[in-house]
């Protein structure tokens, strides 16, 4: 078995999240992707906002930062550019990146600083209480959509990917072996990586919207799913409603701070560029 | 020292501030346009990376905010500037940033508001706003220098309190001591005292972040070392990590309130003249102190026996240093470009009413306007 304790703060479990959340699958899976990625712990950083997602940072042991809502790829920017050094992963969920901090999802991606962004969409507001965020699917409840949801949703990897995101790959808490995998090769791009995973919120989720238990949104997952290769020979219509997994983008583009490095090292006395 | 050594410049209150934050270390500047405060950015964006330094324009204020304390947090000295309309996007993270004990600085140009208000024209409406700005009790250490040689000084002094005390510190500004152009002896940087951030000596495992102390500051350690610690913006225990138990919660917010309160008399600062004899007491800070001071000259030329008090610390309050100042007072006049903000302060700190000159028109207080009330 993988030795999880070694990057855990096992002093801080037992974690918070209910039976069943997929929080937990996530997290196993970035922490083997870490492990496999051989890089020195101490030049990790994890950085969070507010949700169900972002408390991940309180029980890895690592520098970790737990920010205000939205926020998080605003700090990561900051320590990225202060220590450039630094790996810095940035761990969101669907509200917080992509309603509160959709400003700033659009623009860390458009600035192709080098930050991995790891999204847990569980399609709603799990730490509130169950309300709909931008990515609850058109029709859907929240406590706050009694009569199901009148809004359409956001596909976070094609906003990544109009955005400017060099990496961009989706899977889900079903396929738990393929997620280190996508998680070390976003660790291993240079640029703005985004790697979204849908995971299951029986509590609020499934329960408000009579979706079952964990396990049928998993098992959810596992019909939906149609790997990205597949997808591309389907035609559009018969991939409504499904899941495209695997590494769905994939691009180069400068990085921001070798693009600001360049500025440093080519500016003379007198302030023109060399 | 010969004149000729000396080393005097022609400049604005925009570039004092952008020239002394270099001074003092500042290395990230993460900003947004906007007027009356866009000079120190471009000042920044064209400094910054001469000196290895990092200058971001980020999508909004709400950003920069976050990013500024990002890279403090990395161990690098840091600072925004904006208006009032800016500054109302930054209060989220000024929270966070006093919750989380992280140094920065904020440079808040005020200009007429509320809202979209008067871009162009000054105004000092945003005192309150400075010290209860962001939500829950906290404390703030705001300084409102006057002259462009105060905002020299006391840009250097808000990076030196913020990195002692672990706080961000606000610096009120207005659009006149922002624009006006006026010669500043720069001293030599090498006899300035700059204030770097206690850093811990204790190793990995024995450091705990938010161990309280004598001075109660926490010592500092930037991430990337090591440490593996915990930051957030939840009320949390000396190790970091979230708690909600009511006593290491009231403890905490309690230390972070008497951090500044119990060393008021180390932050606080008056610049007073004529006050020693004085009957009359004019009260004026920022730009509406050159009023204020003029005023204050004139009179006593003529043997008007009038005396002037320019807080330089708006908060902590000075509030039982300026009340011992003008206890035998006949009148006290307190102009400012709001509808009386520091005012009702100086009349709860004194108990006695005073005369309160303002202006919400864009225009500064004249001589002339102050006179009117004398």
């Amino acid at each position: 078995m993988f030795p999880y304790s070694k990057y855990l703060r096992t002093n801080r479990l037992p974690h918070i999240w209910c039976t069943g959340c997929g929080c937990g699958i996530i997290l196993k899976a970035m922490l083997r992707a870490v492990d496999r990625s051989g890089i020195d712990r101490n030049t990790l950083i994890f950085v969070s906002g507010i949700g169900c997602s972002s408390r991940t940072p309180g029980y890895i042991d690592f520098d970790t930062l737990h920010t205000t809502h939205g926020r998080a790829l605003a700090f990561a920017t900051g320590i990225k550019l202060a220590k450039p050094e630094m790996k810095v992963i940035v761990l969101t969920g669907d509200g917080d990146a992509c309603a509160i901090g959709g400003n700033h999802f659009i623009h860390a991606a458009r600035r192709n600083l080098d930050l991995t962004v790891i999204l847990y969409n569980n399609r709603i507001y799990g730490m509130t209480g169950g309300q709909p965020s931008p990515t609850t699917p058109y029709g859907e409840k929240g406590t706050t959509a009694p009569y199901g949801s009148i809004e359409p949703s956001f596909d976070v990897c094609r906003l990544a990917a109009a955005a400017g995101a060099v990496f961009v790959a989706r899977s889900t808490c079903y396929h738990a072996t393929q997620l280190d995998k996508l998680i070390l090769k976003a660790m291993n791009i240079k640029g703005f990586s985004l790697v979204e995973i849908l995971s299951p919120c029986p509590t609020y989720y499934a329960h408000l919207n009579r979706l079952g238990t964990s396990l049928d949104l998993l098992m959810g997952y596992k019909r939906n799913s149609i790997p990205v290769e597949k997808a591309r020979r389907l035609d559009p219509s018969e991939l409504k409603d499904k899941i495209v997994t695997g590494v769905i983008y994939k691009t180069e583009r400068p990085e921001y701070f070798e693009e600001y490095h360049k500025l440093q090292q080519g500016i003379t006395e007198n302030g023109r560029l060399r | 020292m010969n004149r000729n050594q000396l080393n005097i410049r022609l400049m604005s209150g925009n570039e004092a501030c952008a020239e002394a934050a270099l001074i003092a270390g500042m290395r990230f500047f993460a900003g947004y346009p906007i007027t009356p405060s866009t000079e120190i950015a471009e000042i920044l964006s064209r400094r910054l990376p001469k000196v290895k330094g990092v200058f971001i324009q980020m999508e909004d204020e709400i950003a920069s905010m976050a990013s500024v304390i990002g890279a403090s947090l990395a161990g690098v000295k840091s600072m925004t500037a904006t208006s009032g309309p800016g500054f109302s996007l930054m209060q989220e993270n000024i929270g966070f940033a006093i919750m989380a004990e992280i140094p920065c600085v904020v440079v808040n140009v005020q200009r007429g508001g509320p809202s979209t208000g008067l871009p162009t024209n000054p105004a000092q409406g945003d005192v309150m706003q400075a010290r209860w700005g962001t939500h829950g009790d906290h404390p703030a250490i705001v300084v409102a220098p006057g002259t462009v040689n105060q905002v020299f000084e006391w840009t250097i002094k808000a990076f030196n309190l913020s990195e002692y005390y672990r706080i961000p510190v606000i610096m009120l500004l207005d659009e006149i001591v922002s624009h006006i152009n006026e010669k500043v002896i720069l001293p030599d940087p090498s006899s300035l005292a700059i204030i770097n951030r206690k850093h811990t000596t204790k190793m990995p495992g024995e450091y705990i972040p938010y161990q309280n102390n004598a001075n109660m500051v926490p010592e500092f350690i930037e991430f990337g070392l090591g440490y593996h610690y915990h930051v957030t913006g939840l009320s949390h225990d000396e190790s970091g990590f979230p708690t909600n138990t009511p006593g290491i919660v009231n403890k905490l917010i309690r230390r972070l309130n008497d951090k500044i309160e119990k060393h008021r008399h180390q932050i606080i600062k008056l610049k007073t003249e004529f006050v020693d004899d004085a009957d009359t007491f004019i009260i004026a800070y920022g730009s509406t102190a050159r009023s204020a001071h003029f005023v204050a000259r004139m009179n006593r030329a003529k043997g008007i026996k009038i005396g002037f008090i320019q807080p330089l610390v708006l908060w902590p309050f000075p509030g039982k240093e300026i009340a011992d100042i003008v206890k035998n007072a006949k009148s006290i006049i307190v102009p400012e470009m709001n509808l009386g903000q520091l005012s009702h302060e100086i009349e709860c700190a004194c108990a006695r009413p005073v005369i309160s000159v303002n202006r919400v028109d864009g225009n500064m207080i004249t001589p002339e306007d102050i006179l009117e009330r004398l």
